[in-house]
């Protein structure tokens, strides 16, 4: 991985900045859609596909390229946004988020959209194909590597523990997952409206370790500490790794952060008129097709 | 044509052949290897062997990803868990994406050795056919189950699921047979009644032919080891040859042989017919010819409802 120069940071946050004005207006636009989520993981997504993952848009089925499964399927507006940013398909076809006969379906399908390496949207399956991921490219004697981002709710589910427990078994190295950690799900525990009793997983650092892995704890909105954090993940040997990676779900827009009501929300016309001058970004609007 | 070769052991020897002649091939197995006999591959190749301990859904997930590196991974556990504990994955991450998974039912229907209802597997077939995208394959015997896994490794490129049994019962195919996947194959023709059948009851329906015949009843036998795609024109022509099909399955009639059959001549050639197979009931433990005969599975239960409908 090439050093990152804070020339390049600042490259990143103004992609990210603009990601995050697009996934709005494709969520505007469909009139449905997660929110709260696909804000939560931008950062981390801008980092991995522009500077951290070893991928070529122009080959989408590059064998050697590393891979990425983005567990929390319902985000998926996120990672097509910065696929399409990246170069894998014209921004464009943002706008076609949820219509009929769409490459880009309202959740992660590998059958359709280049860039997915593997389909999800019921939760909690995602760890294990990464597993099978890295376990074959172990077979195949091939260096790529396996990145997967499970959500803070989505690690209720049993499965990810039955990986976490065999994926640490087979010492894969290769395989990094990545918590995006926002102390949010859909619903939860909640106590008076608004607020929540309990957070998603409580200790997942201890959790984590005691199944085995490496735990890395980093900010998933800092992008130089967050590629830290994976650089460290890489020089891990023996063990697969977990990145915790502290996030505020609907980050970026103050009156989505932190806020349930916007896991999954459609921005009114003068929310996302308000949303993208909080991000720099007024000038994206003039390409928004929808509205109400 | 007796033999002691039981599905199963054919199924561990037949990964072991398909292994040495091709890379892709990998073997996953849910702490069951000493039952479904995966073991043979554990023992003798252990470099395809993978445990993935009792963790069924991580495991179909480990497949899915493992498939789209070009690996073909068999996943192995019992019919009564590999249906039903990891249905939600085996959909989203191998039959939605369409990813070459075989997925392997060990112990089948009733007679899964004295273990009783969690262990037998009543709904499999109706579960997997009702999955777009999934082929589904119900071997009569141990050289059948051979000849399919090979035309499943080579004449397929998606998901399938196997459905094997337990016991070394009867062989009714030798090495000559080609097995085709989608394909059903006459075994005796007759034009009194249509014995259809699928897995292992497709012996029972040769068994119960004899016994027809003995009474002077000329059966039609059609064997459909491949339940979907389903052979619509060799299921019509048997009933047009007839007039009078039963079907037979060591499974629910409720969407599995029975019903996609019935589904069949419903739509193109309404025909009589009977369905033999559990009745919408679950089952319990005890030997096997004690279980065959108090779920209505036997030779004489399918040779007496073809005489019902040639009443
Ligand atoms: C198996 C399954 N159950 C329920 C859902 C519905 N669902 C979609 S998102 C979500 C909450 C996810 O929370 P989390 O993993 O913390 O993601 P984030 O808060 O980052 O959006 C739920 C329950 C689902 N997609 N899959």
């Amino acid at each position: 991985m090439e050093p990152l120069t804070p020339q390049r940071l600042k490259e990143l946050e103004e992609v990210a900045a603009r990601v995050r004005a697009r996934i709005l207006l494709a969520v505007h636009h469909a009139g449905a859609g997660h929110v709260g989520g696909p804000l939560s993981c931008t950062d981390m997504l801008v980092a991995l596909y522009f500077h951290i993952l070893n991928v070529d848009p122009n080959r989408p089925d590059w064998e050697d390229r590393d891979r990425f499964i983005l567990s929390k399927g319902h985000s998926t507006i996120a990672l097509y946004t910065v696929l399409a940013e990246r170069g894998y398909f014209p921004l464009e076809e943002l706008f076609t988020f949820d219509a009929i006969d769409s490459r880009m379906q309202g959740h992660p399908d590998m059958t359709k959209t280049p860039g997915i390496d593997m389909s999800s949207g019921s939760l909690g399956q995602g760890l294990s194909p990464g597993l099978g991921m890295a376990l074959g490219a172990r077979l195949l004697g091939k260096s790529f590597r396996t990145y997967v981002i499970l959500g803070d709710g989505e690690s209720q589910e049993g499965q990810i523990w039955e990986a976490a427990f065999v994926a640490a078994r087979y010492q894969l190295d290769n395989l990094t997952a990545i918590l995006d950690y926002n102390g949010l799900q859909q619903y939860g525990w909640r106590n008076a409206p608004g607020e929540h009793m309990f957070p998603p997983i409580e200790n997942p650092a201890q959790k984590w370790q005691a199944f085995g892995w490496r735990v890395i704890e980093t900010d998933g909105h800092d992008m130089a500490q967050f590629t830290a954090a994976v650089e460290e993940a890489q020089t891990t040997r023996g063990k697969p790794t977990l990145i915790i990676a502290h996030t505020v779900k609907g980050k970026g827009v103050s009156f989505m952060e932190d806020q349930y009501d916007w896991h999954a929300r459609v921005p009114t016309q003068q929310e996302l008129v308000a949303a993208l001058a909080e991000l720099g970004q007024s000038d994206l609007l003039v390409i928004s097709q929808g509205g109400d | 044509m007796t033999t002691t070769k039981a599905q199963r052991v054919a199924f561990g020897e037949t990964l072991v052949e398909l292994i040495d002649q091709d890379p892709r091939i990998l073997v996953l197995d849910g702490d069951l290897a000493n039952s479904t006999r995966a073991d043979i591959v554990a023992n003798a190749r252990p470099e395809r062997f993978f445990e993935m301990g009792i963790a069924e859904q991580n495991m179909a997930g480990v497949a899915a990803g493992l498939a789209t590196l070009g690996f073909i991974p068999f996943i192995s556990t019992f019919a009564a868990f590999s249906a039903k504990r990891d249905l939600d994955q085996i959909r989203v991450v191998i039959a939605q994406p369409g990813l070459h998974v075989i997925i392997t039912g060990a112990y089948s229907g009733i007679l899964t050795g004295k273990t009783g209802k969690t262990h037998q597997s009543v709904e499999d077939i109706t579960i997997f056919r009702a999955m777009p995208n999934m082929t589904v394959v119900a071997p009569a015997d141990d050289v059948e189950v051979r000849k399919a896994m090979h035309a499943l490794v080579y004449d397929l490129n998606g998901p399938a699921y196997l459905r094997l049994t337990r016991d070394p019962y009867k062989t009714i195919f030798d090495d000559s047979y080609h097995f085709q996947i989608g394909k059903g194959v006459v075994l005796a023709d007759g034009e009194d009644v249509a014995l259809i059948g699928t897995g292992e009851q497709t012996v029972r329906c040769l068994e119960a032919a004899d016994l027809l015949a003995a009474e002077g009843i000329r059966a039609y036998v059609l064997h459909l080891p491949t339940i979907k795609p389903l052979d619509e024109e060799a299921i019509i022509y048997a009933a047009r040859r007839t007039g009078r099909v039963v079907t037979a399955e060591d499974h629910t009639i409720l969407g599995g042989l029975g019903g996609a059959v019935a589904e069949t001549l419903g739509e193109h050639y309404p025909t009589p017919m009977k369905r033999v197979g559990w009745r919408d009931v679950y089952g319990e433990s005890a030997d096997n010819n004690a279980l065959l005969e108090k779920y209505g599975l036997t030779p004489r239960h399918i040779a007496e409802a073809a005489k019902a409908l040639l009443k």
